[in-house]
């Protein structure tokens, strides 16, 4: 009889935890690099906890590890959706280290930084097959949408049935176009915004509630 | 696969018939493209990959990128893969299609020149 009972205990624990509402979902900041994920991230965790994710730079490749911020409480509508935040390094499918000579590295420099960037991208690729609840794929606005690792990368999003937020970034920006984006992922909600600015957040956390909560 | 008589005489294409890639498993696809491209080869694939063999080949990519050796691969599909429209039931079924032609190549010897949802455009060069 304690048997049953102790299994009947372990099952409804399982049930509890799984179905949970209380439970963040890990959402995967994504994109290609220097789209402004680190400055969103940093944004969102600042607005809503008051510490920030990492550190942001216009050299590509910044973010070299995958970076979590537990328990990210958005406020909406008086209701209460929580995330954890994880900020990817951008994904590409090449690194060449002589990039970052260009930005008055050295050599060894340059080379320790690319290495760690692929294993930061393998990580990366790794997290999306097997550890995101859901995608917020960022754009800048003022680059041609329509490149391979965008189209990939959304297809895999797709393929795993993930829901995925774009977001056009850098809206500030002279060049910047979300039309461009529109047309080239029809199928999905793209939202404008400048992260660094800040504009439009409010409706960026409308939609995170909406998609994620 | 087939070699040409000199390699600096060019860039090797090795066109890959779907059939060909069918009796594969994932990794050894992964493998006979990355061996293909690191020898300098336009590697063609007739039907391409699904999008979780395309994730995987983006990780095994990037654990063989080594400086001045291999910086990378160029990899390019038309934007739009049937999956996105494939039905839920055909999806149930198992029936998802992912066919569309590929282009894989080194990363320093293939450029984009124009890409939109139905051309691709690129220069090859040799190595």
């Amino acid at each position: 009889m304690g048997l049953l009972t102790n299994l009947k205990d372990s099952i409804s624990r399982a049930a509890s935890t799984l179905f949970s509402e209380e439970d963040p979902k890990r959402i995967g900041i994504y994109g290609p690099p220097n789209a402004g994920k680190t400055t969103l991230a940093n944004r969102i965790a600042r607005d809503w906890t008051g510490d920030a994710v990492g550190p942001e730079s216009h050299v590509p490749h910044e973010t070299r590890r995958a970076r979590r911020k537990e328990n990210v409480e958005i406020e909406r509508d008086g209701k209460k959706v929580t995330i954890d935040i994880v900020d990817t390094p951008g994904v590409t499918t090449k690194v060449d280290y002589t990039e970052f000579l260009e930005h008055d590295m050295e050599k060894d420099d340059a080379v320790r930084r690319s290495r760690e960037a692929t294993e930061g991208v393998a990580e990366a690729m790794h997290w999306l097959r097997e550890d995101v609840d859901g995608v917020i794929y960022v754009l800048d606005s003022s680059t041609d949408p329509f490149t391979q690792v965008n189209t990939m990368l959304i297809g895999i999003i797709e393929s795993q049935d993930l829901p995925v937020l774009i977001l056009a970034n850098k809206i500030d920006l002279e060049d910047s176009s979300v039309q461009r984006i529109r047309n080239a992922y029809p199928q999905h909600e793209t939202i404008p915004l400048s992260a660094l600015e800040g504009d439009n957040m409010d409706e960026v956390y409308d939609k995170i509630a909406e998609y994620f909560g | 696969m087939a070699e040409v008589k000199d390699p600096s005489d060019g860039v090797q294409i090795d066109l890959i018939s779907g059939e060909r890639m069918d009796g594969l498993t994932s990794m050894e696809k992964i493998r006979l493209i990355l061996d293909g491209v690191r020898d300098g080869n336009i590697v063609i694939l007739e039907e391409g990959l699904s999008p979780d063999e395309e994730s995987r080949l983006i990780e095994v990519t990037m654990t063989e990128i080594s400086p001045d050796e291999f910086n990378g691969i160029e990899i390019e599909t038309y934007p739009k893969s049937e999956a996105a429209d494939a039905s839920l039931l055909d999806r149930i079924m198992g029936k998802e299609s992912t066919k569309k032609l590929t282009v894989i190549g080194p990363a320093n010897q293939i450029e984009t020149l124009h890409k939109d949802k139905n051309l691709i455009s690129a220069l090859v060069s040799r190595k």
